[in-house]
């Protein structure tokens, strides 16, 4: 990418010919110890102050919880806004507002911006934004994961639309940067405006609990236009991205939790869409036998059991990373690892609503699965789904464009992709949970499964209207289909497997399926039902 | 089990093996671990067993050991375990010849006796009349005077009137005990000093036992103030044969439900024994009592003991005096159903070691709440691997992957350790518990080891009131001491160091280790493949013995000590641990990760004052009040079922009721809201 475009040369060194040669060099020293001196206080001591005040870690203090330590290197400590309206040529700051750099985390090198709020607020200015650009452009061509630390009360108003012009601009490598690096925002401050869409393009968004808040348009604004009252936590704080809107993957108690559990997530992911999964030295066994497994769904068919439960059963040494945990709780997703490979969870949850798929669900499963195709991280689907969640609100609402988004997701991807179903596959939601028809790679079948077009009342409602013994009827259906048989008989599941094999058997499948090579037909790309 | 027990067993064994096995199929009517330990013994005499189970229970442990398992019916144990002709059909039809009851549910009910026996099935357990003479308080009471056995000063009659009450009152002699007749689980009981309280407990009790039993008959007696609880077991048989297996002391007890068991006991001397065990014998041939059975005694600080009631069925801590005689009493109340002799004599029996039980409940320590959930991680301590473990016997009825549910007691296991003296069973005892891996439900074990290591205990200066007095105000969770502290830090920094540097080498790090609100600084190094962690002006040498998977880990330090330690959960930043029983939260920052953690505002937890919450899942079985109603604090304005027990909620402050957030009928969370007020 040719776009980096926002070099600031130093003319000060020019202007100080006449002197002497070691004369020009200690004054040079001289200035560049002032201005770095100046540069680390950002906005200066009594804002740092507020910025603890709040709860809240400085732009640098967070680089330096979320890096190795000693490895981040700076860039454009010196660049200076050069804005001249409304008074802002009396004011600068070296840097003015974001600390951009590199470093390693956990030894691997990540790219990182980190908003300064006590510079201007936080605000972005043109230059701001090509700091931001610049980092930008290197992450993707080295292939390294970026890292957003917002924190910025949103444009730099002064500067106009050059304010705008650098937002979009970093809007475009968002896009561009999709898919080639992870992309992760942390939201540990205000993100207001037209900001919101950069963590919103980037793959994942997580926010501090009580001092962070996302929205396009603020309380006072909402309270002009629709004269709704509402407060900037109600409105765009963690619980609401967290639980309500999905904008958020999750939210920490504090900067440094969040900090940390950043750090632990990029060790799951690769650094790059070029790279394979992955792998970390694991001594929990592949082969491990898991017995507890057998006994884990009930028999009663209307009985909920907790999905997260089996996921930690089966991963590496039990370990989950969540994505998106309270938000449409009926599908779970995240990261684990198998013999040491991260792969991609996607868990329907009896425990909520049945497990039953519904637009939220939809949309949450699909996001995840194309992350993880994006870079390469094998799918392993545990299915146990009543069906799309029926009502006028879900169909209102658009379900079966929804619905489709994890259909076409799901079918799209060429990552390996594993299903195990534990119990309930019902009609289209079984076809959409990665089944053998959509080219999932290794199908099993749990013998607690249920695969069928749909529940016996229903079914036997249509297909025997009339039979004076509905009853016996039922009885019947239960027995043709309340059973994994009809499926493996047909080839659609390949194996009925005991779930306490259940490890050792994806084990070994990920293992073969290292090297898949699948290809979808040319496109320019697909068009997902958005 | 002793060397002597071993080889009695392996005489008892020659003994039998000329004889035909005493049933050829044996169907137990009960569930959990005595369903498993019953069919244990089954097994081994080649017979096989059929379990019952309710619909909840169908792939129970017991469902799973068993030849052949029939559904009794729905989850209420009213509805299924308790639910006699269900389970005498279920016999009928899978040709069962005797019936196993195991303890609680129906093992003490003559009528489920008569029922099998009409139906041509043997019980396996006492005859009807012994069930029911020794089910009576006052009946018992009785026949024991009778046949020569001390009882406690009382009145062996049902109390008329208040003014009878005070004037038995003052024959007996105060501090008298009122309790009811049909009563048990301290329901109905009372304990007056002087004449106004024997009126107010005769008003009270008489009017619990109406409420509780349907019975409001009362009896007084003497009340023996600090009292041990020790007990003796029997063997009786249809030939006129009783003997003793000594005693078991149960002093330790909450609630009256006991906790922790030994035999012998460490207080009776080899004559009180002799004359208690002999006094247990009378008591049974009294009442032509046939089978296993347990006579309870209360003993004084002067080793006067006197009879307290007779448990005609199998007992819960039967293990521990399995352990010490080396016999296994189901066995013999098979042989005895059969109509076989027993086959030892008085003589065959002796003391071998000691044993103690600890019993392991699905309930918080503190407050004796049930606990509900599936046991993600379940490990027994283990027997086979190493011979110092010799000696630890885990009587289950569950694995990894079982649920605890609100509709059956809440007992997890019974743990036993055996050891040549007492020392050594309690010594292998804390070893199980450290050992012991049960997580998804909280559950009593750092109770249990505080206790073990009690002075008090450990002294054997016990009674029933042990509990009460050693932690008046309930245990508080074991802080951890400075021995605890140089155990925890050394073995929690290398375990992270292996967790968080998946290919180490050579190296020093710096961490801080925050547990308990205390920060060690720690320095982890790495030479030549050996850990040493430095701290507090000290440096150990850590062997890990484990990978970095697996709950259970042992960490050697200096090359003496080993901690055992089990790793539960891991979220990038705090470790859960279980050290010593005890759950902890152990956070590993690198020094400059905590300067700033420092520095993050402590969160003030959401106001709940004004609410009430579930203190345990269960159901809600009723609401007394209404949106807008005034309460007054204390008022008990909800019921929530669980684990069989009616646990009252009441209001947590006074005031009017702005919204009730549950309904009857519904299944609740523990820390669900139920109501809000204003």
């Amino acid at each position: 990418m040719a776009l980096s475009r926002f070099y600031i040369p130093c003319h000060a060194l020019v202007k100080l010919a006449p002197q002497t040669r070691t004369a020009v060099t200690s004054v040079v020293l001289e200035r560049l110890e002032q201005k770095k001196k100046e540069a680390l206080l950002g906005g200066g001591q009594h804002r740092i102050d507020a910025q603890h005040k709040k709860g809240k870690l400085t732009a640098r203090e967070r680089i330096e919880v979320l890096l190795d330590e000693g490895s981040f290197v700076e860039w454009d400590q010196l660049v200076e806004h050069d804005c001249i309206d409304w008074g802002m040529d009396k004011t600068h700051f070296a840097g003015d507002g974001v600390v951009t750099g590199t470093g390693t985390v956990n030894g691997r090198q990540v790219f990182l911006f980190s908003q300064d709020f006590t510079v201007f607020g936080g605000s972005l200015s043109a230059a701001y934004a090509s700091k931001i650009c610049k980092i930008m452009d290197h992450a993707e061509m080295v292939g390294a994961p970026l890292l957003g630390l917002n924190d910025s009360g949103g444009a730099r108003i002064q500067e106009g639309v050059a304010s705008l012009g650098g937002y979009g601009d970093i809007f475009l490598r968002n896009v561009l940067l999709s898919g080639v690096v992870p992309q992760i925002s942390l939201i540990m401050g205000p993100c207001a405006g037209g900001a919101v869409y950069s963590p919103a393009i980037t793959d994942f968004t997580f926010m501090v609990k009580g001092t962070s808040h996302m929205f396009i348009t603020g309380p006072d604004v909402v309270k002009q236009v629709t004269n709704e009252t509402v407060t900037q936590e109600e409105l765009g704080g963690s619980a609401a991205h967290c639980s309500t809107s999905g904008c958020a993957a999750g939210a920490c108690e504090n900067d440094v939790h969040l900090l940390l559990q950043t750090r632990r997530l990029l060790d799951f992911l690769p650094s790059n869409n070029q790279e394979k999964s992955p792998v970390r030295p694991c001594s929990d066994p592949a082969e491990r036998e898991i017995p507890a497994l057998d006994n884990i769904v009930p028999n009663s068919p209307i009985s909920p059991y907790d999905i997260k439960h089996i996921v930690e059963f089966l991963v590496d040494e039990g370990d989950f990373f969540e994505i998106m945990p309270d938000y449409a709780k009926n599908i779970v997703v995240g990261f684990a690892r198998m013999n040491g490979e991260t792969v991609g969870i996607v868990g329907n949850q009896p425990l909520v609503a049945a497990g039953c798929l519904d637009i939220n669900a939809s949309v949450k499963g699909a996001r995840f699965v194309r992350f993880c195709d994006s870079f390469n991280i094998p799918l392993i689907i545990l299915e146990d789904v009543p069906g799309f969640l029926p009502g006028t609100q879900q169909e209102h609402g658009g379900i079966i464009k929804h619905g489709a988004k994890l259909l076409y997701a799901l079918a799209e991807i060429t990552v390996h992709k594993l299903t195990v179903i534990t119990r309930k596959a019902y009609g289209g939601a079984y076809v959409v949970m990665n089944s053998k028809h959509i080219r999932a790679d290794v199908n099993y079948a749990w013998p607690s499964s249920e695969i069928a077009v749909m529940g016996s009342k229903g079914a036997v409602a249509i297909i025997c209207r009339g039979d004076p013994d509905l009853a016996k009827r039922e009885e019947e259906y239960i027995d043709t289909f309340a059973n994994p048989f009809p499926t493996a008989k047909k080839g659609f599941v390949d194996d009925v497997i005991m779930p306490r094999d259940t490890r050792k058997r994806l084990c070994a499948d990920l293992k073969w399926l290292r090297n898949k090579s699948q290809k979808n037909p040319w496109k320019k790309h697909g068009n997902i039902p958005l | 089990m002793s060397r002597t027990g071993l080889l009695a067993q392996f005489k008892r064994t020659l003994q039998t093996a000329s004889v035909t096995k005493p049933f050829e199929k044996v169907l137990i009517a009960n569930r959990g671990e005595i369903a498993c330990r019953v069919m244990k013994t089954c097994r081994s005499l080649g017979i096989k067993t059929v379990a019952v189970h309710s619909d909840v229970d169908d792939r129970a442990l017991h469902v799973r050991m068993a030849d052949e398992a029939v559904c009794v019916g729905p989850a209420p144990s009213s509805q299924s375990y308790l639910d006699m002709q269900a389970i005498v059909n279920a016999a009928v039809s899978t040709g069962a010849q005797a019936v196993h009851p195991g303890y609680g549910f129906l093992s003490e009910n003559c009528k489920f006796a008569q029922l099998l026996e009409e139906n041509g099935i043997s019980f396996i357990g006492p005859k009807e009349r012994a069930i029911q003479a020794m089910g009576d308080k006052i009946e018992s009471k009785i026949i024991a005077r009778a046949a020569g056995v001390n009882c406690i000063p009382g009145f062996d009659g049902v109390v008329e009137d208040e003014a009878a009450a005070v004037r038995i009152a003052n024959e007996v002699g105060y501090p008298v005990m009122i309790k009811a007749s049909a009563g048990g689980g301290g329901k109905g009981m009372r304990v007056a000093w002087n004449d106004s309280e024997v009126k107010e407990g005769f008003k009270l009790s008489s009017e619990e036992a109406a409420a509780s039993f349907g019975d409001d008959r009362l009896l007084i007696e003497r009340f023996i103030d600090n009292p041990r609880h020790i007990e003796i077991q029997i063997l009786a048989d249809s030939h006129g044969n009783c003997i003793y297996l000594n005693e078991r002391e149960c002093s330790i007890q909450r609630r009256n439900q006991k906790v922790v068991e030994e035999a012998p006991s460490s207080f009776i001397t080899p004559e009180v024994r002799k004359a208690m065990g002999e006094q247990a014998c009378q008591l049974a041939q009294a009442v032509d009592y046939q089978s296993a059975g347990t006579v309870e005694f209360l003993v004084d600080s002067q080793m006067n003991f006197y009879f307290l009631e007779m448990n005609t069925r199998l007992q819960v801590e039967h293990p521990i005096t399995e352990c010490i005689t080396g016999v296994d009493i189901v066995d013999e109340m098979l042989r005895v159903a059969a109509g076989y002799p027993l086959s030892y004599s008085q003589s065959d029996i002796g003391i071998n070691g000691w044993a103690v039980e600890c019993r392991v409940y699905a309930e918080d320590p503190v407050r004796y709440l049930p606990s509900i959930g599936l046991l993600t991680k379940y490990t027994e301590p283990s027997v086979q691997h190493n011979d110092s473990k010799l000696g630890v016997r885990c009587d289950s009825g569950i694995v990894e992957g079982s649920s605890i549910s609100i509709h059956y007691d809440p007992m997890i296991s019974k743990l036993v350790t055996y050891g040549p003296d007492r020392t050594s069973a309690i010594e292998r005892m804390e070893r199980a518990l450290d050992e012991y891996v049960i997580d998804g439900i909280t559950h009593n074990t750092p109770l249990l080891r505080e206790i073990l290591g009690n002075e008090r205990f450990r002294s054997g200066d016990i009674s029933t009131k042990f509990l009460e007095e050693e932690y008046p105000k309930g245990y508080s969770g074991g802080a951890l001491t400075a021995l605890q502290k140089g155990e925890l830090v050394p073995s929690v920094a290398v375990l992270h160091h292996l967790k968080t540097n998946r290919t180490p080498s050579d190296d020093s790090v710096n961490y801080v280790i925050s547990c308990d609100e205390e920060k060690v600084p720690v320095t982890v190094t790495l030479q030549n493949g050996k850990y040493s962690v430095t701290f507090e002006d000290k440096t150990v040498e850590v062997s890990p013995t484990g990978g970095t998977h697996g709950t259970l880990q042992e960490f050697k330090l200096d090359s003496t000590s080993v901690v055992p330690l089990q790793h539960l959960r891991f979220d990038g930043v705090t470790h859960t641990v279980r050290y010593r029983c005890c759950k902890r939260d152990v956070t590993v920052l690198t020094p400059l990760q905590q300067k700033y953690m420092d520095t993050m505002p402590v969160k003030v937890k959401e106001d709940t004052s004004n609410l009430l919450i579930s203190p345990m899942p269960g159901s809600l079985s009723s609401i007394s009040v209404e949106e807008g109603d005034e309460v007054l604090e204390g008022t008990e304005v909800a019921i929530v079922v669980a684990m069989k027990m009616n646990n009252s909620l009441k209001a947590p402050k006074s005031g009017k009721i702005k919204k009730i957030w549950a309904k009857v009928g519904d299944i609740v969370d523990g820390d669900q809201k139920i109501l809000e007020f204003y």
